[in-house]
């Protein structure tokens, strides 16, 4: 696994419970640490990852759980690459922020392609391929949980999350004028 | 043929990258045999999977060139995004960014393994930190017509499994995570026998119809050890070896002038099950000092078995070969690992290429030598103690 030693804070004894708990099979380590208490301590997070990207923007993406009886609700995310960093829904083919993500309790938030994620943007310097990144989930009660995402060369599957207008059929990378 | 749902429940992973090794039980009769696609060899250990692994049926050598600019940082982080492929692959699961997580739960016995040629760890370490003997073999002028498409390379990726799909999916990870970093200089797929097409423990036939690999050391015991593994001394080498990739050609037409007593002179074996020409079965030695009724050797002086064997036990090599067959002709894609190149290779290598029979059908057409790091322990990447 990437990034569980500068994290090791203790993940490793976490019943992590899944919604496709009977499904999947977890690394059986995360990529993160929470609080001791409140709505982070039963947070765990996997298959943590950036787009890595030379422009402006990127996205991240993983599988946020929550093994805690109660609801948790990211209001927010931090991180040293950009102080603009949101979180984002994609509805109706557009990106949109939004205030929050509930984390239901004993199930999971996905943060995927094409689905929720959390954005980053004004980005003033790449994220290279297998670089790892930090980023800190905000709490609606205060607390914390921290993210180590690994760069990821991604393509995309015609998601663009280069340019935040992405769907508007201009498209750098794949659709110059011919 | 019964259908099975192999896959049952698969949509549910869509999550991003959380590809599971999914089972469907509920159509499979009850006589129908296990699949074994969810086999898995572990990745971490002291050593690397895929040495001392009961060979697969199918694998793929890749060799990448490191693009120039790429410095000891941007290696780690390839070797970073490579080893955690790797780990989740082996595993059965998607690794991060795969939007077909599917492609992954079926690892059958699927493993990676990593070898570094002499410009990687140049660029990492330095040029004190390449160990003399990670360089290009000597020049063979009486055997070889290398070609410089199949030679060399700075980073080996050995893919292996027993499905091709998942082979060429692995490959394709390993591919797309190295494009930032790296070119694809060669490619070298090979196969030996389906599995349970044979008893394991089976040697392959090569596709003369040869018994390749005889006299193998066994993996699991202390021979195979001391023939394959390095103590050191450079730190990222403990637990690893050393390794020779030769892309063999066969002339299958010239060698079907031959008659079959005349093949297995050659050789020194029986075509049927390997035995040597003097008798006993597959793995009893060799007697090369058996003379037949007219006092000639039985086998004869430039049989294959007489010029590649030595009766010295610290000379002798780990074979893993093998064989390839398409448009680019038909041939063996020949690996040896053993602990101390110099000592236990190069002394073989130079009496063949000075006499054997079977030079005249064979042509080494691609050469290339790698250093094999130890094993990875979690959290780690592959050759991550060659780093300062």
């Amino acid at each position: 696994m990437i990034g569980p030693l500068a994290y090791p804070t203790g993940m490793f004894s976490r019943v992590i419970t899944l919604l496709f708990a009977a499904l999947l099979v977890l690394s059986g380590c995360g990529d993160g640490a929470g609080d001791d208490s409140g709505q982070s301590a039963g947070i765990a997070a996997a298959d943590v990852w950036v787009k890595a990207t030379d422009e402006d923007m990127s996205a991240v993406f993983a599988v946020i759980s929550n093994s805690a009886d109660t609801d948790a609700t990211v209001v927010g995310v931090a991180t040293d690459l950009t102080d603009s960093a949101e979180l984002h829904e994609t509805a109706d083919g557009t990106m949109r922020p939004v205030e929050s993500f509930t984390v239901p309790a004993g199930e999971s938030l996905i943060l995927e392609p094409g689905g929720n994620h959390l954005m980053l943007m004004d980005l003033t310097e790449p994220i290279e391929p297998g670089q790892e990144v930090t980023l800190t989930l905000e709490f609606e009660d205060g607390t914390t949980f921290d993210l180590a995402a690994t760069a990821k060369d991604f393509a995309g599957g015609a998601e663009d999350y280069d340019d935040h207008a992405g769907h508007d059929g201009h498209d750098h990378e794949d659709h110059e004028d011919h | 043929m019964k259908r099975r749902a192999l896959f049952g429940g698969a949509a549910a992973v869509g999550a991003a990258a959380v590809g599971g090794a999914v089972l469907g039980s509920a159509a499979a009769p009850a006589d129908a045999p296990r699949p074994h696609g969810t086999d898995t060899v572990p990745f971490h250990g002291r050593h690397q999977a895929g040495i001392a692994t009961d060979a697969q049926a199918h694998q793929s050598l890749l060799a990448f060139d490191l693009v120039r600019g790429v410095d000891a940082e941007a290696v780690g982080r390839l070797l970073t995004l490579l080893t955690d492929d790797a780990e989740r692959l082996t595993a059965g699961r998607a690794p991060l960014a795969d939007i077909e997580p599917e492609m992954a739960a079926v690892p059958a016995r699927l493993t990676v393994t990593f070898g570094f040629g002499p410009r990687l760890v140049r660029i990492v370490a330095g040029p004190t930190a390449v160990p003399a003997w990670l360089r290009p073999l000597p020049p063979y002028p009486t055997i070889d017509r290398l070609e410089e498409r199949w030679n060399g390379g700075d980073l080996l990726v050995q893919v292996a499994a027993e499905d091709p799909t998942t082979v060429a999916h692995a490959v394709r990870m390993m591919v797309r995570d190295a494009r930032a970093f790296a070119t694809l200089r060669w490619r070298q797929d090979g196969f030996r026998h389906a599995a349970g097409t044979h008893r394991p423990g089976t040697t392959m036939r090569n596709l003369f119809g040869q018994i390749d690999g005889s006299a193998n050391a066994v993996p699991g015991t202390e021979e195979f050890d001391r023939v394959v593994w390095r103590d050191g001394p450079e730190e990222w080498l403990v637990g690893g070896t050393t390794m020779v990739v030769r892309r063999i050609a066969m002339d299958l037409d010239t060698w079907d002038e031959v008659g079959r007593t005349a093949r297995e002179f050659s050789v020194g074996r029986r075509l049927s099950d390997g035995a040597p020409l003097t008798g006993g079965t597959e793995t009893d030695d060799v007697d090369l000092d058996a003379v037949d009724e007219r006092g000639f050797t039985v086998i004869g002086p430039a049989a294959h078995v007489r010029r590649a064997r030595t009766d010295d036990p610290t000379q002798r090599i780990f074979r893993r070969a093998y064989n390839y067959d398409g448009v680019d002709g038909t041939g063996l894609v020949f690996t040896a690992f053993q602990a101390d190149l110099e000592h236990q290779y190069l002394p073989m290598q130079a009496r063949l290429a000075e006499l054997d029979a079977l030079n005249a059908w064979t042509t080494p057409i691609g050469s290339a030598v790698f250093a094999i790091p130890g094993g990875i322990a979690p959290g780690e990447h592959v050759g991550q103690a060659l780093f300062g």
